[in-house]
C-alpha cells in the first residue's frame, strides 16, 4: 500500500483553532464551516469582511479569522451596505438569523436586496430566537411551541411562516437566492455548494447573494441532536422547500443578474 | 479661495462637510433638511462620492456605521423625529468608538410636531439619546458661516475623539440664507486609523469594530475609557463666544437661533445703558463649564433664553458659581413666532432689576 501523505479533511485557514461556545448539537459551527471553506476556495480570506449580527452568531469574530463589524440587530445589511459601498473590491458577508432578519431586519434586508448590494448573505434559519431562549420567529411553524407561543404558533394570531428565500427572488436586485440544510450529510455538501455559489456571485460583481440554511436549535427545541435533524426533514423542509429560487447563470438575460 | 456665497444654512453644512472630506452621505428625506441630501445628491457622484438615500433613518445610521468602520469620513442628516430613530445607530457607534457627523436640524415635537424651530431636543443630543449612558460631541451654530465651519470641526473633533459628534441646528438656521466664505479644511493633525476593518490583508491580526463586551470586566473598563475621553474633552474642548462680559452686571445665554435673537435683545438693552454681557455655547458637549464658572464668580445673575421649556438651562445652573441665580425664559415653539428682540430686552431689564 502506498503511503499517502495528502490530507483529504483539514481545518479551514479562514476559521480559528478555538472551540466554540455554541450549544451541543447546534449548526452554527456547520454553517461556519461551510463559510469559511467558501472563503478558502475562493482566496478571499485576506479581503473578506465580516457583519456580525445579533444573536447566537454574533461572536463571528471568535471563530474567524476575518476583520469584522458587529450591527445592530436586524441592521447588519445596512451595515455591510456601508462597508460594501466604502471599499467595493472588498468581500462582504452577514451572517444572521431569523429573528435578525425576518423580524427587526425586515426592512433592511428587502431594501438591500432591491439595491442589488454587492453582498453575501447567510441566513440561518432556526426557526427560533436562539440567544434570548427559543421565542417565536417569524420563521416559526404553524403549531410549533416555543416560550411564546406556548400552545403553537397560531396562525390566526400570529400569521404563517415568512419564506425569505422566496420572498427576495421578486427583487430584481436580487440574483442569487437558495434554500439548503445541514441535517444530513448530503444536505451539508449541497450547502456548501450554494455558500460557494452565492459568494460567487459577489466575487463575479452580479449582485446581491442569499443562502437561507435551515438549522436546528435542540436546546430550545427541546429535543435531542438527532431528533433535531429529523425535525427539519419531517417539519421544516415542508414548511420551507429546499432549492435554487433564484440563479443569474441559469436566469433569462436581465433579470436580476448585474 | 476669496468668494462670498449667498447660501442656505442647510447648503452651507453640506458644503463644510464636503470641504472637510466627507465623501460619504446616507439619509432619509425630512423637513426642513432635505435640502442637504439633495446637496450631497447632486454633489457627491462629481466628486467620485457616494450618496445613498436609505429606506429609513434606521438603515442610514448604520450605513454610516459600516462606512465609518472602514474609515471613511461619513455623514447623516435628518430632523427630530429622524433623529430619535437614529439613536440605536448613535449608541452603537458610541460604542464601538467611530466618528462621524450627523446633523440635527431640529423641528418641534414631541412626536410629529411642526417644522417650526425648535431647541427641545437639546437633552437627546447632550444627555446620550440612546441607551448607555455616552454622549457625543455636539455643536451649535448659529449663521450661515457656522453651519460650514462647524461641519469641518464635528469631522476633526470626531475622528480626533474617535466618537459620533452631532451638529445641533435648527429650522430658522437650515433654511435662512447669508452670506458663506468658504475656505479650506484646516490643518490639524489627526491620528492614524489604526483600527479600521479593510480585510486583513497582510495583517496578521484581525481587526473587530464592536460594541459587545462579555469578558470580566471588559465592558466596565471600555466605559471608564469612555468616560475619561468625555473628560478630556471637557478639558480642551469646550468652546463658546463671549461678548460684553468686562463691566457686565448681568449675563444672557442662549445657542443657535436663539442666541441671534439674544445679542439684538443685548444690544438694546446695552443702548438703553444696561450692562449686559452674554455667553454663546458653541459646544453643548462638552459644555463651557468653565466660561460660566468664572463669568459666575464676578456676575451673579445668568438669564437663559431657549425655545423650548427649559432644558440647557440646568446646565447652566450646573456650571454657575453656587451663589449666582440663574433665571430662565423660553417657550416651546408652537406659538407661530420666535421671540422678539423687544421681548427678550423686557425680559433682561426685569431680571436686571433696573428698568432701562
Ligand atoms: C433591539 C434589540 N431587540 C432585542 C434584542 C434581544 N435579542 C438578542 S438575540 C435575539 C434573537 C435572535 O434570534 P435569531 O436572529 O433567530 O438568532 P439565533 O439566536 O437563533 O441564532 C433577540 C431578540 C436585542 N439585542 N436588540
Amino acid at each position: 500500500m502506498t503511503k499517502v501523505d495528502t490530507p483529504v479533511f483539514t481545518a479551514p485557514r479562514s476559521l480559528k483553532k478555538v472551540v466554540t461556545h455554541f450549544c451541543p448539537g447546534c449548526q452554527h459551527g456547520t454553517v461556519h464551516r461551510l463559510v469559511a471553506e467558501a472563503l478558502d476556495h475562493f482566496a478571499v480570506q485576506a479581503r473578506t469582511i465580516g457583519v456580525a449580527s445579533v444573536g447566537c452568531s454574533v461572536f463571528l469574530y471568535e471563530y474567524f479569522d476575518i476583520d469584522v463589524v458587529e450591527a445592530p440587530h436586524g441592521r447588519a445589511p445596512a451595515v455591510a451596505t456601508g462597508v460594501k459601498r466604502a471599499l467595493p473590491d472588498r468581500i462582504v458577508f452577514t451572517y444572521q438569523g431569523d429573528g435578525d432578519l425576518a423580524a427587526i431586519g425586515t426592512s433592511e434586508i428587502i431594501h438591500a436586496a432591491n439595491r442589488g448590494e454587492g453582498m453575501t448573505v447567510i441566513f440561518v434559519n432556526n426557526s427560533t430566537y436562539g440567544m434570548t431562549g427559543g421565542q417565536m420567529a417569524p420563521t416559526t411553524l404553524p403549531g410549533q411551541k416555543t416560550s411564546t407561543s406556548p400552545y403553537g404558533r397560531d396562525i390566526a394570531n400570529d400569521g404563517r411562516p415568512i419564506r425569505m428565500a422566496e420572498l427576495l427572488t421578486q427583487l430584481d436586485g436580487t440574483s442569487y437566492s437558495a434554500r439548503v440544510a445541514v441535517n444530513t450529510p448530503r444536505n451539508v455538501l449541497a450547502a456548501g455548494k450554494a455558500v460557494r455559489k452565492a459568494f460567487q456571485t459577489q466575487i463575479e460583481g452580479r449582485g446581491f447573494s442569499f443562502v437561507e440554511i435551515l438549522s436546528t436549535c435542540p436546546t430550545n427545541w427541546g429535543v435531542s441532536p438527532l431528533e433535531a435533524n429529523e425535525r427539519i426533514a419531517t417539519e421544516m423542509i415542508p414548511c420551507f422547500p429546499l432549492g435554487t429560487f433564484k440563479d443569474w447563470a441559469l436566469d433569462a438575460p436581465g433579470t436580476g443578474a448585474k | 479661495m476669496d468668494q462670498r456665497l449667498f447660501v442656505k444654512g442647510n447648503e452651507a453644512v453640506a458644503m463644510g462637510a464636503l470641504a472637510a472630506g466627507c465623501r460619504f452621505y446616507f439619509g432619509y428625506p425630512i423637513t426642513p433638511q432635505s435640502d442637504i441630501p439633495e446637496y450631497m445628491a447632486r454633489e457627491l457622484p462629481r466628486l467620485g462620492g457616494t450618496f445613498i438615500q436609505a429606506e429609513s433613518e434606521i438603515a442610514s445610521i448604520n450605513m454610516l456605521l459600516g462606512a465609518s468602520a472602514c474609515g471613511m469620513r461619513a455623514m447623516t442628516s435628518s430632523s427630530s423625529p429622524g433623529i430619535s430613530l437614529k439613536q440605536e445607530g448613535l449608541s452603537y457607534m458610541a460604542g464601538s468608538e467611530l466618528p462621524g457627523l450627523v446633523v440635527n436640524i431640529c423641528r418641534s415635537g414631541p412626536g410629529l410636531g411642526g417644522i417650526d424651530a425648535s431647541q427641545a431636543d437639546y437633552f437627546q443630543a447632550v444627555k446620550g439619546g440612546g441607551h448607555g449612558g455616552y454622549r457625543l460631541i455636539v455643536l451649535a451654530p448659529h449663521s450661515v458661516q457656522e453651519m460650514y465651519d462647524l461641519a469641518m470641526l464635528a469631522f476633526d473633533l470626531s475622528d480626533l475623539y474617535r466618537m459620533p459628534a452631532m451638529l445641533l441646528g435648527d429650522s430658522v438656521i437650515g433654511q435662512m440664507k447669508e452670506a458663506l466664505v468658504p475656505h479650506p479644511r484646516p490643518q490639524i493633525e489627526l491620528p492614524a486609523k489604526d483600527w479600521v476593518v479593510s480585510g486583513k490583508g497582510s495583517r496578521s491580526e484581525q481587526r473587530i469594530v464592536k460594541s459587545l463586551f462579555l469578558g470580566d470586566g471588559e465592558l466596565e473598563a471600555h466605559n471608564w475609557k469612555l468616560y475619561h475621553r468625555y473628560q478630556l474633552l471637557q478639558e480642551r474642548e469646550s468652546r463658546w463666544e463671549a461678548l460684553y462680559l468686562d463691566d457686565a452686571e448681568l449675563i444672557v445665554t442662549a445657542f443657535g437661533v436663539t442666541a441671534r435673537i439674544a445679542r439684538s435683545a443685548v444690544r438694546m438693552a446695552r443702548e438703553g445703558g444696561l450692562k449686559v454681557g452674554m455667553i454663546r455655547p458653541i459646544t453643548l458637549f462638552p459644555f463651557p463649564q468653565k466660561a460660566f464658572f468664572k463669568a459666575t464668580g464676578v456676575v451673579k445673575k445668568v438669564l437663559c433664553f431657549e425655545l423650548n421649556t427649559g432644558q440647557m438651562v440646568e446646565d447652566v445652573r450646573l456650571s454657575a458659581a453656587r451663589d449666582a441665580e440663574v433665571f430662565f425664559y423660553g417657550r416651546p415653539p408652537g406659538a407661530g413666532s420666535l421671540p422678539t428682540p423687544e421681548e427678550l430686552c423686557e425680559q433682561i431689564e426685569r431680571h436686571h432689576g433696573r428698568s432701562a
